[in-house]
């Protein structure tokens, strides 16, 4: 009789995947499906607002936010192998590069809605462009931001030494989340910046 | 190498519960799958009452043409309230509470994969229901103070924008079913990786119940339809606070674009609501006909089918639209396409008991008319894909009829077989079987009497959501002997309720197997221990239980 | 009245239906016996008998060919049913008027309908009249959709299917009624309070009869010596922020057209019928007839609303 282990935890199972891996790749589901709608929407609606700033008008590529954001992916996939391997204080100036450039996209978003709001004028009612732009980059934003504050909670329990080679892996899924965050904005960029302009 | 040991060892003798507190605390802070199971089902039992009353309010009202007994607003409040908690409220606890307690035990694991998160389901889903009860009492509607939502449960903009829906009940609507949703999606992600990881040795994934099957396409539907439900409910939500423009017409927003997100969340919903009572009567009426169930593979094959196909239809709700031609004869032929794998489903279990020894106990009395109910209803939604046809019944009593067929005829009866069937291994008691079979027939003539009857109001010109009717249509007699099936159900359920109270009275003892079962969680004691199996069961085939009581001729050697 | 069935059609669509509706049920009725038997000869050939020996019956695990057939004939029917469907819809689906149409403007309103003749300039409320068509010299009408408000839908069963009347968008729908009548309908769209009183009349006349109807329609409204002082009081209060009464100060769209109103049976939106009591219930509490309704008491005295029933009854 095969020796029951109390519950399947963390070791990947003879089907091949943890419980870790499976719960956030169906998160990953989810929350794709979340954003489809929202992209619909954006894509929908695009010039049929009735008045005010049309995307042309306003919108300007975020080349910058883009190459932070993205690049952050390059920097956690580095960090995670480093902790694999034991490399805590790598893994911890890996982890804050990734932190800075997420928060990097952030405020340079915030810049980005501050000069929408303040010179054009560009609120989520002022038409169906704002409506729509707003909520689908705020969204997004909004999932950097829980993303960041993970980041910073693994990063201070790091820093009370709670982060161990052993628990890399949970590292590792956090940086699926992170990766899809990364995913997402490029099809926002594509929907706002090219399909829209 | 014994595949499983005999009952698992019962577990330790407990010492006298020290008080009440003790026994809360035990129930309010568990993890455990089981019980959180039996809270979920609860809960779905008790707002189905509630729900029910409603209904029978709504009843009440309509019998008569020209009524007077309830106002305008009260009864718009009552079916949107009625729908609301019918399909989150009860539906879906009670979907995910059979998932959540069966499918550890089914596939020999102790618990389901994220037994935190479990629990916070259930009390996310909890609290968003009482939220939206609350609103009976906390908000503030169109007419004042103390108004439940009434928008009804599909809540089409612009009546649900701020302009037609002052006050705050519609935002008890976003915000309630928002709130249960994230109960919803947390056990449809324990589902899953539970089934996916979790499975004990020697279960690959083609020797899982078929149960397992249809919840895991349950939850991958559920992962994908729930999300733009919220996403609807967000944009409606930043319509009517943040001045948004998603549906505000005079901004050049789209009225039917709440319908196209709604309704891609609200047709895989309902096959979200009945896949689950395929998988009961895919359990029950094997068990009853005493032979394997037909077809194992083609069943799942179908099942997987009908869930990526029902993310396809959904603007079959919106024929009315003024859809172009091409977009309706799509979306037309795509429904009727769903209809061949659920018609194969049907033509399996009819095989299953065809040849077998039938034991008409009551599940199996419940499973029997959910196949021809739900051939019914299948049926009459199989006229409402004929789009010409649909254009006429469409919003009418016709489509009430038909969705109650499915959701009562079909679901809720398969709910009724499964709680006397799995009710022994729950509480290790079993449920009279006279007292089963009076609620049987008294709610079985019941819905006929109301929703067989409804079928005529719609083909009559009877439009839905309607408070009252005028006297001159000809539709008195039948919306009187509608009225009057609700008794009959209401008799049936108080029987039913009657017969679990009775059931801890008269403590007929269940035993591990009082059906003679094959699958796993038969193989442990009822209720089983915390942990569920002494040593976790190592299989070869479907039915475990079957090769121990069949060593002879197991079914490992067919499969 | 006869109910307002889809199975009485009185129009060409209705029709059209009902013959496509025939097949469709004929299909269904079939499936629906031939399955029901099957399950009705299992559960009775196949019952466990009472003197059973207790061992179990042969286990069939499945069998590909019986699957096989009974997934190719659904999908035949399916083809069938389909192909139908879509030749239905496009008989049935128009977009623009077809030759020789009459046309009328159909918006809705919470809770009541309103209808424009462009051809004629005539607008009126919630009574239709329409010509019925001869089939050698077909006169179909066809409406364009509107909604002023939240999503209604036209539904009259013995005329045709329904379409919503949509916000910001505008559908159509044609009837070609071929037998003279009163046929009844109702809004079938859930929006708001009194949803359940937009009833729809229409009334399909003779040619000669809807001409006279339309010259009677086209004329400005009455004017009666006897109704001056409720004209004044009508003129002077808040009505005329709502309603138009042609020929008069009168020109408020909020509210239905008075300028006939007596020649319509009811009142409401068809909740109340148009008599000297009824009406004067419904100028001084419209919201004991139909609660909730959007238009309010106006809070005059007794003998002002004398006055002004006196100035109703004479728009003829």
């Amino acid at each position: 009789m095969s020796a029951a282990s109390a519950t399947t935890t963390d070791t990947a199972t003879a089907q091949g995947w943890t419980r870790g891996q499976v719960g956030t790749l169906l998160l990953i589901l989810a929350e794709t499906s979340f954003f489809a709608v929202f992209i619909a929407g954006y894509l929908f609606y695009i010039g049929k607002s009735l008045s005010g700033p049309r995307p042309a008008d306003v919108l300007e590529l975020p080349i910058l936010a883009t190459i932070c954001l993205l690049s952050s992916s390059g920097t956690i996939v580095v960090a995670v192998r480093d902790l694999e391997r034991g490399h805590r204080a790598r893994f911890a100036s890996g982890l804050l590069a990734t932190i800075l450039l997420g928060g990097a996209f952030l405020v340079l978003t915030a810049l980005e809605w501050k000069r929408l709001i303040v010179e054009h004028g560009l609120t989520i009612s002022t038409n169906l462009f704002g409506t729509t732009f707003y909520s689908l980059v705020g969204f997004h934003a909004a999932h950097v931001s829980v993303g960041l504050l993970i980041m910073l909670l693994i990063l201070v329990l790091g820093a009370f030494g709670h982060v161990r080679r052993e628990h890399a892996f949970r590292v590792e899924l956090f940086s699926w989340y992170w990766h899809f965050v990364d995913v997402v904005w490029i099809a926002v960029g594509t929907a706002v910046y090219v399909i829209g302009l | 190498m014994a595949a499983i040991d005999g009952p698992a060892a019962a577990s330790p003798p407990r010492e006298a519960a020290f008080g009440w507190t003790h026994v809360l605390h035990e129930w309010v802070a568990t993890v455990d799958h089981k019980k959180l199971g039996i809270m979920y089902i609860t809960s779905g039992i008790v707002f189905f009452a509630i729900a029910g009353l409603e209904a029978a309010v709504m009843r009440y009202q309509l019998a008569f043409p020209d009524n007077d007994a309830i106002s305008p607003e009260v009864f718009n409040r009552l079916f949107t309230m009625h729908g609301t908690s019918m399909v989150f409220l009860v539906g879906m606890p009670i979907i995910i509470g059979f998932g959540n307690y069966l499918i550890p035990l089914m596939i020999g694991a102790r618990d389901m994969a994220f037994p935190r998160l479990n629990a916070w389901g259930f009390w996310m889903f909890l609290f968003g229901g009482l939220l939206l009860y609350f609103s009976y009492f906390g908000s503030s509607g169109l007419y004042g103070a103390g108004s439940a939502p009434d928008v009804g449960w599909f809540a089409y903009t612009p009546l649900s924008g701020k302009a037609f829906s002052r006050g705050n009940a519609t935002d008890y609507w976003i915000l309630g079913i928002l709130i249960s949703g994230f109960g919803s999606l947390s056990g449809a992600v324990n589902m899953i990786t539970t089934a996916l990881t979790m499975r004990c040795k020697g279960m690959t994934l083609g020797r899982m119940p078929l149960f397992v099957w249809m919840m895991i396409v349950v939850s991958f539907l559920m992962l994908i339809a729930l999300p733009p439900l919220t996403a609807a409910q967000v944009m409606l939500l930043f319509d009517r606070y943040l001045g948004a423009r998603f549906f505000d017409t005079q901004a050049g927003g789209d009225a039917v674009l709440w319908q196209h997100f709604f309704w891609f969340f609200g047709h895989p919903e309902v096959y979200i609501l009945i896949i689950p009572g395929f998988a009961y009567a895919s359990e029950i009426i094997p068990v009853f006909s005493r032979k394997v169930i037909f077809g194992y593979a083609v069943m799942v094959a179908a099942t997987v089918s009908i869930g990526f196909v029902a993310c396809a239809v959904w603007a079959h709700h919106m024929f009315a639209v003024g859809m172009g031609k091409g977009v309706n004869i799509w979306f037309s032929t795509i429904t009727m396409v769903v209809g061949v794998p659920t018609g194969i489903k049907i033509f399996n279990w009819i095989a299953t008991m065809y040849g077998g020894k039938i034991r008409f106990r009551v599940p199996m009395l419940f499973c029997i008319a959910f196949l021809i109910q739900f051939l019914v209803a299948g049926l009459t939604g199989i006229m409402l894909a004929a789009v010409p046809f649909d254009w006429q019944l469409t919003d009418s009593y016709f489509v009430v009829a038909h969705f109650h067929y499915v959701l009562i005829g079909g679901l809720l009866f398969t709910i009724f077989a499964a709680v006397y069937y799995w009710f022994p291994k729950m509480t290790g008691l079993m449920l009279s079987e006279r007292l089963g079979r009076l609620h049987f027939w008294l709610f079985l003539i019941g819905f006929q009497m109301t929703f067989t009857t409804m079928h005529v109001q719609g083909l009559l010109g009877m439009p839905r959501r309607i408070y009252t009717y005028p006297a001159d249509r000809g539709w008195e007699i039948w919306n009187l002997i509608t009225s009057l099936g609700v008794v009959a159900q209401g008799a049936g359920v108080l029987c039913f309720l009657a017969a679990i109270v009775w059931a801890f009275r008269r403590r007929e003892p269940a035993g591990d197997d009082p059906w003679d079962a094959w699958t796993l969680e038969w193989s442990t004691s009822s209720p089983p221990p915390e942990y569920n199996f002494a040593e976790l069961p190592e299989v070869r085939s479907r039915r475990p239980l079957w090769d121990l009581k069949h060593p002879e001729d197991p079914d490992w050697k067919y499969e | 009245m006869t109910p307002p069935s889809i199975f009485d059609p009185h129009s060409t669509p209705a029709h059209v239906i009902v013959d496509y509706t025939t097949l469709v049920l004929a299909v269904c009725g079939v499936i629906f016996a031939i399955v029901t038997g099957l399950i009705v000869y299992s559960i009775v050939r196949f019952r466990a008998r009472p003197d059973d020996d207790g061992r179990e019956p042969p286990q069939v695990y499945g069998s590909n060919r019986i699957e096989l057939a009974w997934t190719i004939i659904p999908v035949l029917i399916v083809i069938v049913l389909g192909l139908t469907t879509a030749r239905t819809i496009l008989a049935l689906q128009k977009n623009v008027p077809p030759p020789g149409s009459l046309a009328v403007t159909a918006i809705g309103h919470q809770w009541w309908w309103e209808f424009h003749y462009p051809e004629y300039g005539i607008t009126t409320a919630n009574e239709l009249h329409i010509p019925v068509s001869d089939p050698q010299a077909p006169r179909p009408t066809f409406f364009d959709l509107k909604s002023d408000d939240v999503i209604h839908s036209f539904w009259v069963p013995q005329l045709s299917g329904k379409t919503d009347l949509i916000p910001n968008r505008e559908n159509h729908l044609w009837v070609e009624p071929r037998t003279p009548g009163v046929y009844v309908g109702q809004c079938a769209e859930f929006c708001g309070t009194q949803h359940a009183n937009m009833l729809l009349r229409v009334v399909v006349q003779p040619p000669e009869e809807f001409e006279a109807w339309v010259r009677a329609q086209q004329k400005p409204a009455a004017v009666a010596e006897s109704a001056s002082l409720g004209r004044a009081i009508f003129e002077r209060t808040a009505c005329v922020n709502c309603h138009t009464v042609r020929g008069t100060p009168a020109d408020g769209r909020f509210g239905p057209d008075l300028t006939h109103l007596m020649s319509r049976t009811t009142l409401g939106a068809g909740v109340a019928p148009n008599d000297l009591p009824t009406l004067r219930e419904w100028v001084a509490h419209p919201d004991s007839l139909k609660p909730g309704v959007r238009m309010p008491a106006m809070q005059l005295e007794s003998e002002q609303i004398d006055h002004v029933v006196d100035y109703l009854v004479t728009l003829e």
